[in-house]
């Protein structure tokens, strides 16, 4: 497959260094693909602009979804399908209701929450994520430029770098395939060639 | 040369600014006047409580009688005789003060556990700081400590208050709950009650004023340790000796706390309703102190930064402030939840009592679900995203609820026990707790000036300035 997405990767020592490249940057309009970081760095979503997740929203409709149903489903069960004294309560007494509502609350939300992670980042199973360089995982910040998201060339954008002090930069080209696989390819991929030729090696 | 100059700056902007770390609070004659405004219609409005309490008092008094002697009827299941009717008649005489006097006791028992409770959480949680290593809260650990400066006076007044209304609060102090027979040494006493005789070991006045004296003595030193030792971190510039010394004694207050926090909740609350007790209710008390004390502390310091003080504290502070409060509201439900639940399911009579006994009656019950949600439902809703922990408008809002609303839940553990049919939510109530807040608030805001806001030398300060 070609390799027609072409990025300029900039590895940064430190992570005030990275924050104040990542202002300078923004400031002259060139546009950042992402930044990837050994650990989280405060602050620096704000920096890159990053609009507020909507995940936490997610979650509690995701935890909302959990209540409602282990309420409709414990009234139904013990109160309308087949009512049953227990304890000498009534068919439907709330207090019993509260500890099931509650892990069917946390479930939901968690399990929701998991699942919804996944598939926006599109980690699906066996899939191995995009990685522009492995010191990302280490001890070095990674800040990835996509050329073709931007006007500038490549040789001026390569000079802000050594300007805003990245004590790195290189070139990586990678395929559309890599940047965004899609599940269905990974599958028939999968089953065209086996498992070893669909994990794509970490590089 | 200037943009380049400008361009440093703007590189380095959270790093530059400076805060005035010699910041001193000073007690306003206008903070002052808020203060009194909060005393003043206090105390007029336990004034006017008081005198209604006292008109109506007849109305109580009667209504007490006729329950004693349903009582005597109920115990005495066969004939009674003219002894024991005396007997009756005799304590019925003890209750006899019941009406507003009785009232009054309740109250200045229920303020005087409530603010106790959150004095105690102003030396805890700055024991909590220094043991967990937190850097955040290290600008604002005099605002925490500060809670602690009006502990000397709830000594005194929980000392007063117990040696003049035990009988009037605590059933178990009467003697004749005790003796089996009557003066005669023949005849059974009706009023023997061997399941608090069995209790006699701990619950004694000795005993328990032993405990009462002992507990507040040494957290009296604690807090007494934790201030000088901050104070004197002021005078000693780089020396972390200090800081190391306030550690191991928070370590110290942290296991002390815990063993008389819960004995206290036994004494001072749970054995007001003798015969009930219940094995959660030491962490039930604290749960409800430790929010209290918390949303306190943050409408402090929203009230500090809002008149001008403590300008490095940010949205971050804040956040870290309302997730305590958020996450504690939370533990309190759990911890209450946890109480009730137990008791509903195993459904035993003498473990029900104590939810009958605030369910079956007209004036709790509202109050009683009123309890649930102002310390769940609203912290829990009002405080679950992240911009609303950070704004100090709903912070505010939240923090107000919730401290009411804890004062609510000491209500109900308090007043139904000691009053019973004759408790009521009224202007005595509410008055009394607003002269306690009142006075509260002023100890504290002394306290606040007589060491500057911010610990200068505390190692970690740096940490909170730039807090985010």
């Amino acid at each position: 497959m070609e390799k027609n997405r072409h990025f300029l990767v900039g590895i940064f020592n430190d992570e005030d260094i990275l924050i104040d490249a990542v202002k300078k940057i923004r400031a002259k309009g060139i546009t950042i693909h992402e930044v990837y970081t050994p650990y989280p760095v405060h602050h620096l979503e704000d920096h890159l602009g990053y609009k507020r997740s909507w995940m936490p929203k997610a979650a509690f409709m995701f935890g909302l979804t959990g209540t409602i149903c282990a309420i409709v489903m414990q009234t139904y069960m013990l109160g309308i399908d087949w009512p049953m004294i227990i304890g000498g309560k009534s068919y439907i007494a709330i207090p019993d209701f509260v500890p099931v509502s509650f892990e069917m609350t946390v479930l939901f939300a968690s399990f929701g929450m998991a699942f919804t992670f996944f598939f926006v980042r599109n980690l699906l199973p066996h899939r191995v994520p995009i990685i522009f360089d492995r010191r990302a995982s280490d001890d070095k910040h990674v800040m990835a430029i996509d050329l073709a998201a931007n006007s500038f060339s490549e040789s001026e954008i390569r000079k802000v770098l050594q300007e805003v002090q990245a004590e790195e930069i290189y070139r990586k080209d990678l395929t559309e395939e890599e940047l965004k696989g899609n599940f269905i390819t990974y599958l028939v991929d999968l089953f065209t060639n086996g498992v070893t030729s669909s994990s794509r090696k970490l590089n | 040369m200037a943009s380049t100059q400008h361009e440093h700056h703007d590189l380095h902007d959270t790093h530059d600014v400076h805060y005035n770390l010699d910041e001193r609070f000073e007690f306003s004659s206008k903070i002052k006047k808020d203060v009194f405004t909060i005393l003043g219609i206090g105390i007029v409005l336990f004034v006017i409580g008081l005198i209604l309490s006292m008109i109506g008092g007849g109305h109580h008094h009667a209504s007490i009688e006729n329950a004693d002697n349903l009582v005597v009827s109920i115990n005495g299941g066969h004939e009674v005789n003219p002894v024991q009717n005396e007997q009756g008649a005799g304590h019925g005489s003890h209750h006899g003060a019941i009406g507003w006097l009785q009232r009054l006791y309740a109250n200045l028992w229920l303020n005087n556990v409530f603010f106790t409770g959150i004095s105690l959480i102003g030396i805890f949680f700055f024991a909590i700081q220094y043991v967990a290593s937190a850097g955040w809260s290290a600008g604002i650990i005099r605002v925490i400590i500060s809670l602690s400066r009006f502990l000397p006076y709830m000594a005194v007044m929980m000392l007063g208050v117990f040696l003049l209304a035990h009988h009037d609060l605590f059933h178990w102090t009467h003697h004749y709950l005790y003796e089996k027979f009557l003066a005669d040494g023949v005849t059974p006493n009706p009023e023997y009650d061997p399941i608090i005789n069995g209790k006699k070991g701990f619950l004694n006045i000795p005993f328990f004023l032993f405990r009462m004296i002992v507990f507040f003595g040494i957290w009296l030193f604690f807090a007494y340790v934790f201030r000088s030792e901050s104070a004197k971190e002021d005078l000693e510039n780089g020396s972390t000796v200090r800081y190391r010394r306030l550690v191991r004694f928070s370590a110290f207050f942290i296991v002390f706390f815990a063993i008389s926090s819960a004995i206290s909740a036994w004494d001072w609350v749970m054995s007001i309703d003798t015969h009930w007790y219940s094995t959660m209710f030491g962490w039930y008390v604290f749960a409800s102190w430790f929010v209290t004390g918390v949303a306190l502390i943050t409408m402090l310091i929203i009230h500090l930064k809002e008149w001008g003080y403590l300008q490095f504290v940010n949205e971050a502070h804040l956040h870290d402030l309302g997730k305590f409060v958020f996450g504690f509201s939370i533990f309190w439900t759990y911890i209450w939840f946890s109480q009730f639940l137990l008791i509903y399911y195993a459904n035993i009579p003498e473990e029900t009592v104590y939810f009958f006994e605030r369910l079956s009656r007209d004036q709790y019950a509202p109050l009683f679900f009123l309890n649930i949600f102002l310390n769940f439902v609203f912290p829990f809703l009002g405080l679950m995203t992240r911009d609303s922990k950070r704004k100090m408008r709903i912070l505010k809002i939240v923090c107000t609820i919730v401290i009411i609303g804890h004062w609510l839940d000491f209500y109900l553990m308090i007043t139904p026990g000691t009053l019973k049919d004759a408790g009521n939510l009224g202007l005595l109530e509410i008055g009394l707790a607003m002269i306690y807040l009142g006075a509260f608030l002023y100890v504290v805001f002394q306290g606040l000036q007589k060491l500057p806001l911010i610990p200068k030398n505390h190692p970690m300060l740096e940490e909170s300035l730039h807090h985010h």
